[in-house]
């Protein structure tokens, strides 16, 4: 598994794709951070940038996750990682830490604003703690969905369009109960899948279990499922 | 050390490899021969654990590699028809990649340093991959799969893309890995294999052709010999003589080049030597041989004769 995450993490500053995916994290952040906080002299972290990572998250990981499998597929190196006494868990983890090691240096920008405000005054620092829990663990589930799409495809594009068309949709799934009545079901089914309401709820320094166990499920859900993908190439 | 039992391979319909069976035993170096896409890629993907089969077993040094995978594949250096190289990175990095991920426990610096002597690709040692030639490439993938001192070697066409001299130093090398490795070694390249392999097996369409030494294949086969002449005398009339001499099965008169003689090829029946009989009866009729001999089928002749052709077996 380090073998992988080394490889992995080293080659997104190789491909620039790491130094791109941070930049974009570090300037649009940067750029809330100065207009909703430096600007506008306000100490709250979770309306402005906060809010901004969501949509930033959910725009850029598809690019950070990619490459991840579908390069070797086309690459056939591949055939290096499958033939090698490594097992499936072993890689595929390899490339999820990887790519959540350089999320995490890509979100922890949000430490330096958080540090400008408490030499101002006095942050909540448990909203403060609440908004990095909520924005990693949407970024391990984005990750998580992001690597599983590229065992599909050996394309990268094809694999960061899919991806994007899934947080696409889970950023405007709260819209479809109104399109259909306001139905029972299809309320409960999609209060349940809100990831905005439930990342809405860390931003809000609310840290409930369920939420947490929400994503950790899914995250770990969709890793098994990718390391099922590869996992059929041999058996079937 | 290798043993692969009534394996299979099916696409859909198409069957790739068709329930072949074949045992390698340690130190023996196996030629796997056979046309473009006659299934010999497919078998190695999978003694490799690449790929799945339809049905059928593998076993490598004990382990059968669907049951314990991990066990099987660290037994394996594999070189694969593209050598699975990483290109963003630098032959250093990749070697020690490839070290990490085989899990290898022999002194990195020193093995590593060993195995880029052998392959002589010391001084592209610092370079990108996606920087090198072919050839070197080739090597490098190849280094790849000593890694580890992995006991049974799978080379799928390792000479692919090399220059002449190269080959040879490869086949050279391959030859004294075969000492203490056990060598599977796919090629379309004849003289390779037989200058390489202790044994051939030969494919085609997904099924096993032959499977047998090098020479045995040669003796099987020159059962049918055949004799090549040429006689300064009238081509048709010629024919027709060496034809009444019994035990010869068919002429045919092939294209001479030099004026006023004819060129025979003669086919003789199994253990029938008509090398006398020839002579006098051309020398009765003041025909003199120019030129005779007798065509043992090369190992070109057998492939060609297997691979192509309904039949296609060892009758």
């Amino acid at each position: 598994m380090s073998a992988i995450f080394r490889r992995e993490f080293r080659a997104f500053f190789t491909n620039p794709i790491g130094y791109v995916v941070l930049a974009v994290i570090y300037a649009f952040s940067g750029l809330y951070f100065f207009s909703y906080n430096l600007a506008a002299g306000y100490a709250d972290l979770s309306n402005g940038v906060f809010s901004m990572l969501f949509l930033i998250t959910l725009l850029a990981v598809p690019f950070l996750t990619m490459r991840l499998f579908s390069e070797d597929k086309k690459q056939k190196t591949d055939q290096a990682l499958l033939t090698a006494p490594t097992g499936l868990t072993g890689i595929v983890l390899g490339k999820f830490f990887a790519a959540l090691l350089l999320y995490i240096i890509g979100i922890s920008i949000t430490l330096v604003y958080a540090i400008i405000i408490a030499l101002q005054t006095t942050p909540d620092w448990l909203v403060i703690f609440g908004n990095y829990l909520g924005i990693l663990l949407l970024g391990g589930l984005i990750i998580s969905i992001g690597l599983f799409i590229s065992t599909l495809t050996e394309s990268q594009i094809i694999a960061a369009l899919g991806t994007l068309a899934i947080s696409l949709l889970l950023m405007s799934i709260d819209m479809i109960p109104s399109l259909l009545n306001n139905a029972a079901w299809i309320t409960t089914a999609v209060e349940f899948l809100s990831v905005s309401t439930r990342y809405a709820s860390f931003t809000s320094g609310l840290i409930q279990y369920d939420d947490i166990i929400f994503f950790a499920t899914f995250q770990a859900l969709f890793l098994f499922l990718t390391v099922r993908v590869l996992d059929r190439k041999r058996w079937s | 050390m290798i043993e692969v039992k009534n394996l299979t391979k099916r696409y859909g319909t198409h069957c790739a490899v068709d329930n072949i069976s074949f045992q390698v035993d340690a130190g023996q170096i196996l030629g796997f021969l056979g046309p473009n896409g006659a299934g010999k890629s497919t078998t190695m993907n999978i003694l490799t654990g690449y790929l799945s089969a339809t049905s059928g077993t593998v076993t490598i040094n004990g382990h059968d590699i669907l049951d314990e995978p991990n066990e099987a594949k660290a037994n394996i250096g594999y070189l694969p028809e593209q050598p699975p190289l990483y290109l963003d990175m630098t032959v250093r990095e990749y070697l020690d990649f490839m070290f990490d991920l085989k899990k290898c426990a022999l002194p990195r610096k020193k093995h590593i340093a060993e195995i880029c002597k052998v392959m002589k690709i010391e001084h592209v040692y610092g370079r990108l991959i996606k920087n090198l030639s072919k050839g070197y490439k080739q090597r490098v993938g190849m280094a790849q799969a000593l890694i580890g001192n992995p006991p049974v070697l799978i080379l799928d066409e390792p000479t692919v893309g090399l220059d002449p001299n190269q080959i040879i130093e490869i086949r050279a090398l391959i030859k004294s890995l075969g000492k203490h490795h056990t060598v599977i070694l796919s090629s379309h390249i004849l003289p390779e294999i037989e200058a390489v392999c202790d044994r051939i097996v030969v494919i085609n369409e997904g099924k096993i052709v032959a499977d047998d030494t090098a020479a045995n294949l040669s003796a099987k086969f020159s059962e049918d010999s055949r004799l090549q002449i040429t006689v300064a005398g009238p081509a048709k009339e010629t024919a027709e003589l060496v034809a009444s001499i019994p035990g010869v099965e068919k002429v045919s008169i092939l294209a001479s080049k030099e004026v006023g003689t004819c060129a025979l090829a003669v086919e003789v029946a199994e253990g029938a030597d008509i090398r006398r009989d020839l002579f006098t009866r051309l020398s009765q009729k003041n025909w003199p041989l120019l030129y005779s001999k007798t065509t043992a089928m090369s190992l070109e002749d057998i492939f060609i004769n297997l691979t192509v052709g309904q039949n296609g077996g060892i009758k």
